[in-house]
């Protein structure tokens, strides 16, 4: 029997491709190399570091902040071992949701490695040397992306490990070695610090979060100070000596200079993620990879290969659930005959620290490298009413809209829920908006939404709580 | 309640209207979809349908009057007397949103229609109520053709802008002379020739190449065909359904003659929608066959004879004149013996037509008579090398002389 879609891959650029094909009326089926639907995001990614980070800010403000506010606990205990099945358990309820929703839709699901055997042909090793063919109209390559290494470091997943590893920690090591300030290291790095751990951030670039605002970036080193982080830009690992009852890495300055030893207990090596195109039989099938072995699609997610396409992590963009998402939905909609697109000017980016870290669109260093001129509005959390109370005053609101139409560009906010003011600010820049459209937006009262309001109006110089 | 009578959209490139006259006076009742007052266009002429029942509350716009796209021409006291009428003529449709491409088919951008109930972005609601320019009449460049705060202050410029030095006034003629002067205002659609052929000439590198065709075996076809023809298509076997297929051949081969300029770069059509100009008592007007090339010659002299029919009605939508890739005119008709087209902008070529004539030619050493017809075409040489023009024209008097070359594919 053929079908009109296999998606390889069930992570949430697949999933939700495979879904939204059968909801158009397509014959659909999946295939998934793992025990479990989901990809990185659900099993090892997005989700489960969301659990250990909402755990350890609980035991953190149970520690310092509850006595402040009256509650009055003794110094909490750290049960990791319970902490890590409330972590397997949040993920386990994700997965099984997936399965569900394959369910629902009459979508079926092959287990095991898929290997494009030619266009319109997808082998699955379902194990014991076994491979079953399907039959397709189209494929949809949705295999997402694998940690990337770092040469000379081997990763044990046990003492030096990668995100995947660092969720998974039996116990809270006393000095944590982590290797780029990228989103994952400092989020896994917030997680261990609360825990207990010395963590210490080892970059290359002279500073973090590469690609989000510096302003934004410049602050929020400083939070991750104040909590005990410490950063050391500028420099590089160049190897671990593993060999000893604690790791010694070797640091050097970035350009070259005297090397240094730093012990650790545990190295969490996260530079970054590589597309996973391996033993997909692409090469075979002539799909063509560009310098980064990322897949090449053209504006419909198609592969130089007709019937082949790609999305999410293993194409062109940043590495993104919430892309790869809504690259699936564009490419399901454009095999039905519809017009799917997926506007590459609104994805927010958020990191999901204490405070967090959200930005979409334009940050103030393309707006000046692309010789735009912008007005910014800035409005700080100490101004909020409802931050105030709370005493999550860390952080701010900066809007960057069009000097002459003030057509929103960008928005980057630090804030205890940056990540969840993001949403009305994409929505502004998808359709088109003005700063003043956001001001001139009724926002609820008291709530920290208030600070994306006076933020707007501040672009135009006129903030009323400042 | 009041509602407002607006000017609805009137089609792409058409913003304003003139008011040409209403049919009804404030006071009036009227029936929902009653046709309440006409307006000239640059091309068209529409009938407002009343909106609702009522009685005409307002005129807010006279007669002769200049309007805008979404413009208020008056309003309708609702409720008071009027029943609802049978749907009388409909105003036109909005521009409607591209039809779902098929499957991996490279989906246009998509369409700037905006869906009327679309509310207003509050500073576009501000700038709207400040300013007293009507956002209804703006083009949006937001999602789905929102109007953009940028947007409304672009034309919030545009509208404050001083008009353009109007023309050097002529000097007024001796006096006993200037009694036996008529003045007449243009017609918009007068109006808009006059701009449009200046605008052609002041853009394109105009010129016109010449070529001559013998026209004895489109006539041979023509009166031998005549009579079966007719019965069963039912209209008259011409020679514009000759001179399209003639002209869709030789822009196949010349595909320079088929494009456009756009900015910087050059926009190839790989369709053939011709233009064919007919004159109406009005001026010219230019209905377009879409696709000319796929369908029959027998559908073409239909779709002429309809459009032509129509046009000298008025009664031509704005969506039929519009998107044409190549135009031919037929000087012929009025007696031309040559004569040297202008360019229906942006299109950079266009056929003209003259009248055929016996004349003597050589042929094989014989002097012999010959109906003869002249060709012209002129071509935008900025896009358009001269010999491609030549060649083109060559083709097209070859296709003609044996139109067996358009039966066979040569």
């Amino acid at each position: 029997m053929a079908y009109d879609l296999v998606v390889i891959g069930t992570g949430p650029g697949g999933y939700v491709c495979a879904i939204r094909a059968a909801q158009l009326g397509m014959k659909v089926a999946v295939v998934e190399k793992d025990k479990t639907f989901g990809g990185t995001c659900l099993n090892v990614g997005c989700i489960p570091s969301k659990a250990l980070l909402y755990a350890s800010h609980l035991f953190e403000d149970a520690g310092h902040a509850f006595a402040g506010m009256g509650i009055g606990v003794s110094k909490p205990k750290l049960d990791l071992a319970q902490m890590m099945k409330f972590k397997d358990e949040g993920v386990d309820g994700n997965v099984k949701g997936v399965d569900f929703l394959f369910r629902k839709n009459k979508i079926d699901a092959f287990r095991g490695k898929g290997r494009i055997a030619a266009p319109g042909k997808v082998e699955v090793a379902t194990g014991n040397g076994k491979n079953e063919t399907i039959e397709t109209k189209a494929i949809v390559i949705a295999t997402g992306s694998d940690v990337a290494r770092l040469s000379g470091i081997e990763i044990d997943e046990k003492r030096v490990v990668s995100s995947t590893g660092a969720l998974a920690l039996p116990k809270v090591p006393e000095r944590l070695l982590v290797v780029g300030a990228g989103v994952i290291g400092l989020e896994l790095g917030s997680v261990w610090r609360r825990l207990g751990a010395k963590v210490e951030v080892v970059e290359f670039l002279d500073r973090i979060l590469p690609g989000m605002d510096g302003e934004i970036a410049r602050q929020f080193q400083r939070v991750q100070e104040k909590q005990g982080i410490k950063f050391r830009l500028g420099a590089k690992i160049t190897g671990i000596d593993g060999k000893g009852k604690t790791l010694k890495a070797s640091v050097e300055p970035a350009n070259g200079g005297k090397a240094e030893t730093l012990e650790a207990d545990a190295v969490l090596v996260a530079i970054g993620r590589v597309p996973y195109t391996d033993g997909l039989g692409l090469a075979e099938a002539g799909v063509a990879l560009d310098n980064r072995k990322r897949v090449v699609v053209d504006a419909h997610y198609q592969t130089n290969v007709a019937g082949i396409f790609a999305i999410g992590d293993v194409i062109a963009g940043p590495m993104l659930a919430h892309k790869a998402e809504d690259e699936g939905v564009a490419v399901a909609e454009i095999l039905a005959g519809h017009a799917g697109h997926v506007n590459y000017d609104a994805i927010p980016n958020v990191i999901y620290t204490f405070p967090e870290v959200a930005s979409v669109g334009k940050t103030e260093e393309e707006l000046k490298a692309a010789g735009i001129q912008y007005r910014a509005g800035k409005f700080p959390f100490t101004a909020n009413g409802r931050a105030k109370v709370n005493r999550t005053t860390e952080g701010f609101v900066k809007i960057l809209a069009d000097a002459e139409t003030d057509r929103v560009y960008g928005v980057h906010i630090i804030g205890a829920d940056a990540g969840t003011l993001i949403g009305e600010v994409t929505l502004a820049i998808e359709i088109g908006a003005s700063a003043e459209d956001i001001a001139r937006t009724c926002h609820a009262h008291p709530t920290t939404s208030e600070a994306v309001k006076e933020a707007a109006l501040a672009v135009d110089g006129r903030p009323i709580h400042m | 309640m009041a509602t407002e009578i607006r000017v609805p959209t009137l089609g792409e490139s058409v913003t304003e209207a003139t008011i040409a006259r209403w049919f009804k006076k404030a006071g009036d009742a009227v029936a929902a979809d009653e046709p309440l007052v006409e307006l000239e266009t640059d091309k068209v002429t529409v009938e407002v349908p009343a909106p609702a029942a009522g009685v005409l509350e307002e005129i807010r716009v006279k007669d002769g009057e200049t309007v805008g796209v979404g413009a208020v021409l008056g309003s309708i006291k609702e409720g008071a007397g009027g029943a609802k009428a049978a749907p009388a003529k409909a105003a036109p449709a909005p521009a409607k949103a591209e039809a779902p491409k098929p499957a991996l088919a490279p989906a246009a951008a998509p369409a700037a229609a905006r869906p009327a109930d679309l509310p207003l972005m509050p500073s576009v609601r501000r700038l709207a109520a400040e300013s007293g320019v009507s956002p209804a009449g703006v083009p949006g460049s937001g999602k789905d053709g929102r109007v953009t705060k940028g947007d409304m202050l672009a034309a919030i410029a545009g509208a404050a802008k001083p008009a353009p030095a109007p023309a050097v006034a002529r000097a007024p003629s001796p006096a006993p002379d200037a009694a036996r002067e008529e003045r007449v205002r243009m017609t918009r659609l007068r109006q808009t020739i006059a701009t449009r052929l200046k605008e052609a000439q002041n853009t394109a590198a105009m010129l016109t190449t010449f070529n001559d065709v013998d026209m004895s075996a489109v006539m041979h076809m023509r009166s031998q065909y005549k009579e079966p023809f007719e019965k069963k298509h039912g209209v008259k076997l011409g020679f514009m359904g000759f001179f399209v297929k003639a002209v869709i051949a030789a822009l196949k081969e010349i595909p320079a003659v088929n494009a456009e300029i756009d900015g910087e770069d050059l926009v190839y059509k790989n369709y053939y929608h011709v233009g064919v100009a007919v004159g109406t008592e009005r001026g010219l007007v230019v209905p377009v066959v879409r696709d000319a090339d796929q369908i029959s010659i027998a559908e073409i002299e239909k779709k002429i004879a309809d459009s032509a029919k129509r046009a000298r009605e008025g009664k031509l939508s704005i969506d039929e004149m519009q998107g044409g890739t190549f135009t031919i005119t037929n000087g012929g008709i009025y007696g031309s013996l040559l004569s040297t087209p202008i360019l229906n902008a942006p299109q950079s070529g266009i056929l003209g037509m003259h009248r055929i004539e016996e004349r003597p030619v050589a042929v094989k050493g014989q002097v012999v008579i010959k109906p003869m017809m002249y060709l012209a075409l002129s071509y935008d040489h900025r896009i358009v090398d001269g010999r491609e023009a030549v060649t083109f024209l060559v083709r097209v008097k070859e296709n003609l002389e044996d139109p067996a070359r358009l039966v066979l594919d040569l």
